[in-house]
């Protein structure tokens, strides 16, 4: 046994994150960790790697009783992390982030050239190819988190820990990742894999442990187990199926137009593009990371001004060129990078969801107390976020539940078109359905949602039409019958020649003057 | 090129148009005679500001080297006056109190999780209280030693004179150059600037680097007092005040981010010779008053600050946006 954790327990202030909680990982297997959002997956991690200091249990490691006091010794110890928050630093460079505390000297002095080398070393195999001279905080989300994973990869000598390290990805770097870690597992390593991406546990491991309130369920092999057990393990009951929408041919059509977007665009960032907006509909956004998607919905937000393109309602013209514009129009954004942009973590659950309703308000007309109290208790309610009361600071509750909180800020400002960028990255299979539910029950109202996902399905599952983007351009309109992952994929996937030089083209300017872009080009 | 750079390339591009303009309006300004005086006259201002660029890299902040620098030379005085001990003897002992006095802050600072301005704060009060129990006078220093040093120089070609005190400034721009850049410790300081939090995972050892570097902010703060002591050959408990706030300056118009994670131990050198500069000018115009050089440093100050702010907003702001 490589690593074996028997009876660990955590407590924090008013909760029991871990109760007891048994753990085997053998050498050569990868483990997948399992849980609703809040069973305590990331707090057993942060246990064994010293961030948190256990109150009792015992781990050992090769048979030896261990107790790292920091992380960094635990990365001595040949254990390697990838935390669910993201564990890198901005302002260094990418060359510095992934040798840090263990660059190669020359006289004692860092030697910044044998750096470089060494951390183009470690991304070969990533299929990457930037500068490692540059600051990482210049490149996207998902380069981060593949930079984030070599350099986890690098220090695990012997256990390697991914606590949602594919939340970010698309299908190729999930793709590449896994062929990653099943070469690393047939070198013997022991792999802890967490994800709420129940294909992508069966794809990839080999057992897995579920927690469920931070107590231990069951460990079992992956195969021959079934997916609906799975589940149950997990939620504790059944997941209610979700009823899919009606697709039926042309369901959108009747209900009458809200919003009406003319050629809205900007050079190098997304080909001009019509958009309509139905009252009560849900629009889909599909397409690769980097494609444009998350770009086309910024312009429509304001985040990023249109060069060109004009928006109007059934009133008249509206200008939206910034997004407190957008929020007077009526507009809602809850963004992809939830995880550094949304939330204030010293602020409770209520201040959180009630922050932006109060921006709009004003601050000098403070929503009353009892009105905060309710918003916080429904979407407490709704959303299902895991915590003991709603005064809670954010910062203090588990991943998936903060990305919880910050969905309700958006929800909680009642707008008549809502943006979802991403809205159930890391959130559990339970609260997944929960979200679409909610999502269906809003559009009832009356509330028209636009929703870019990554997970066909969930598109599938949720939206009346959906809107391919690639390239920087929006290439299809999918509806009725055409709405299946295998139409989208398709479509994601196509090909269509004769444009390819034009649509190549913005791509190529964007990346000279933008490294996020870089990985685009590629 | 990396948009890091860039207020480092401002600061020195701002230096060399101002020694531009000032040499084009009183040509004896470019000679090494007042480049000499430059390097004499701010040698103390530019040890404690490697200090200071190595505490506001991590984020954290200073105040207290100002007092320790005046404590410095009331404890050199006061020792030679009345213990007979070697200079060299009492400049060990000093860089040691000092040294101890920063790790204590930075103790605080960790172990009590307190903002390092208050610990500070109450440091410079503790040392500035300190220095008026040992005298309150202005105690002069006669040593044979410091006869020495004062008189210590290398003749530049055109009669500038290369002061000791000038090449030991420039010899500790150059340690802290390799301190901040060159060393892991250097790359725990920028570590910590980044996010604290974040640092402790990637393994950081918060702790011994926050004692390391209020330690290191000590220990030039004693060796600026030391060279303060030589520059003006007495010890002073009324000395240096709001030194720590030219120092801060200094740091910042050299291009480091006052919030911690970005900057250059390099740029801190021109910082202090801009400031210098501006004086030096005021000083061979003669009719201008010393208050303009707090102005003009105020303006350039606010123009930094603006500059960097420009450029978080806009690395942080995708590529393409407004
Ligand atoms: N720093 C903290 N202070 C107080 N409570 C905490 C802290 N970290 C976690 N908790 C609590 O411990 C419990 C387990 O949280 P943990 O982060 O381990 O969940 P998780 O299984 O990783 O969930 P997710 O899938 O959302 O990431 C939660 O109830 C959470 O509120
Ligand atoms: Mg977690």
């Amino acid at each position: 046994m490589l690593l074996t954790i028997r009876s660990l327990t955590k407590s924090f202030p008013g909760t029991k994150a871990l109760d007891g909680v048994n753990f085997d990982l053998v050498a050569g297997e990868v483990h997948a960790l399992l849980g609703e959002n809040g069973a305590g997956k990331s707090t057993l991690i942060k246990c064994l790697t010293g961030a948190y200091r256990r109150d009792a249990g015992e781990i050992r490691l090769d048979g030896r009783a261990i107790s790292p006091g920091s992380t960094s010794e635990a990365q001595d110890l040949g254990i390697g992390t990838v935390y669910q928050e993201v564990n890198l630093l901005a302002n260094l460079t990418v060359a510095q982030n992934l040798t840090f505390g263990r660059e190669p000297r020359r006289f004692g002095l860092v030697d910044g050239r044998a750096q470089k080398r060494a951390a183009e070393e470690m991304l070969q195999g990533y299929g990457l190819n930037i500068d490692v001279g540059r600051d990482l905080g210049s490149y996207s989300v998902a380069i981060q988190q593949i930079i984030a994973i070599a350099r986890a990869v690098e220090v695990s000598g012997k256990v390697l820990i991914l606590d949602e390290p594919t939340a970010s990805l698309d299908a190729a770097e999930v793709a590449m990742l896994f062929d990653v870690v099943r070469r690393l597992r047939d070198r013997g390593l022991g792999i802890v894999f967490v994800s709420h991406f129940l294909d992508q546990v069966f794809a990839l491991c080999d057992r897995l442990t579920v927690l469920r309130n931070g107590q231990h369920v069951v460990t079992e092999r992956t195969d021959g187990l079934d997916r609906l057990a799975l589940i149950h393990h997990m939620l504790g009951r059944e997941l209610e199926a979700v009823e899919t929408q009606g697709h039926a041919e042309g369901a959108g059509v009747q209900k009458p137009e809200m919003l009406r977007f003319d050629g809205m665009g900007r050079a190098g960032v997304i080909e001009p593009f019509d958009l309509k907006v139905r009252r009560g509909e849900v629009i889909g956004f599909a397409g690769l990371l980097g494609s444009g998607r998350t770009e086309s919905a910024e312009l429509l937000f304001g985040l990023r001004r249109a060069r060109t393109g004009s928006a109007r309602d059934t009133d008249g013209p509206l200008t939206i060129d910034t997004p407190q514009a957008a929020i007077a129009a009526g507009f809602g954004f809850a963004p992809e990078d939830r995880k550094t942009e949304g939330i204030v973590a010293d602020l409770s659950i209520r201040e959180n969801i009630i922050l932006a309703l109060q921006a709009r308000r004003g601050w000098a007309r403070r929503l009353p107390r009892a009105e905060q109290d309710r918003l916080a208790a429904q979407y407490i309610e709704s959303l299902d976020i895991r915590t003991s009361d709603a005064e809670k600071p954010i910062g203090e509750l588990s991943g998936g539940n903060q990305q919880k909180v910050v969905l309700a800020r958006w929800l909680a400002m009642n707008p008549r078109f809502l943006i979802l960028d991403e809205p159930t990255r890391g959130i559990d299979v339970g609260a997944h359905a929960e979200i679409l539910k909610l999502i269906g029950r809003l559009t009832e109202d009356g509330m028209s949602v636009l929703i870019i996902s990554s997970e066909l399905d969930e598109l599938v599952v949720a939206a009346d039409r959906i809107i391919v983007v690639r390239d920087r351009r929006h290439v299809r309109e999918l509806t009725g019958a055409d709405l299946t992952a295998d139409t989208i994929l398709a479509a994601i996937a196509a090909d269509d020649s004769p444009d390819e030089s034009s649509g190549k083209n913005p791509v190529a300017i964007a990346a000279a003057d933008a490294p996020k872009t870089a990985k685009e080009v590629r | 090129m990396n948009p890091r750079t860039f207020p480092l390339l401002a600061t020195i591009a701002i230096f060399l148009v101002a020694y531009a303009i000032c040499s084009a309006q009183y040509p004896t300004i470019f000679s090494t005679r007042v480049a000499g005086n430059l390097l004499t006259d701010n040698a103390y201002l530019g040890i404690v500001a490697v200090g200071m660029t190595l505490v506001i890299l991590s984020g954290g902040i200073d105040l207290s080297v100002g007092s320790v620098i005046a404590f410095s030379g009331v404890f050199i005085a006061v020792m030679l006056r009345d213990s007979g001990l070697h200079p060299v003897v009492v400049f060990a002992l000093l860089l040691m109190i000092t040294t101890l006095f920063g790790a204590a802050m930075g103790g605080l600072i960790d172990i009590l999780a307190m903002p390092p301005f208050i610990v500070t704060l109450a440091g410079m009060f503790l040392a500035r209280g300190v220095a008026y129990m040992l005298t309150i006078d202005s105690v002069p220093i006669d040593h044979a030693v410091y006869d020495f040093l004062q008189g210590a120089y290398y003749l530049m070609p055109g009669k500038g004179r290369l002061t000791f005190i000038g090449v030991l400034m420039l010899l500790t721009v150059l340690a802290g150059m390799i301190v901040a850049h060159r060393t892991r410790f250097g790359a725990s300081v920028f570590a910590l600037g980044g996010g604290i939090a974040t640092a402790r995972l990637m393994g950081v050892k918060v702790r011994r680097t926050t004692v390391l570097i209020y330690a290191f902010s000590g220990f030039m703060s004693g060796l600026a007092g030391i060279v303060f002591s030589i520059y003006t050959g007495s010890g002073y408990p009324l000395a240096a005040v709001g030194t720590e706030l030219t120092a801060i300056a200094a740091v910042v118009i050299g291009g480091t981010l006052l919030s911690g994670g970005a900057g250059y131990m390099f740029g801190t050198l021109v910082g202090v010779l801009t400031m210098g500069l501006i004086q030096t000018y005021i000083i061979f115009d003669g009719t201008l008053s010393s208050w303009w050089t707090k102005i003009v440093i105020g303006v350039l100050l606010l123009s930094f600050i603006l500059l960097q702010k420009a450029l978080v907003h806009l690395s942080t702001r995708r590529q393409g946006a407004v």
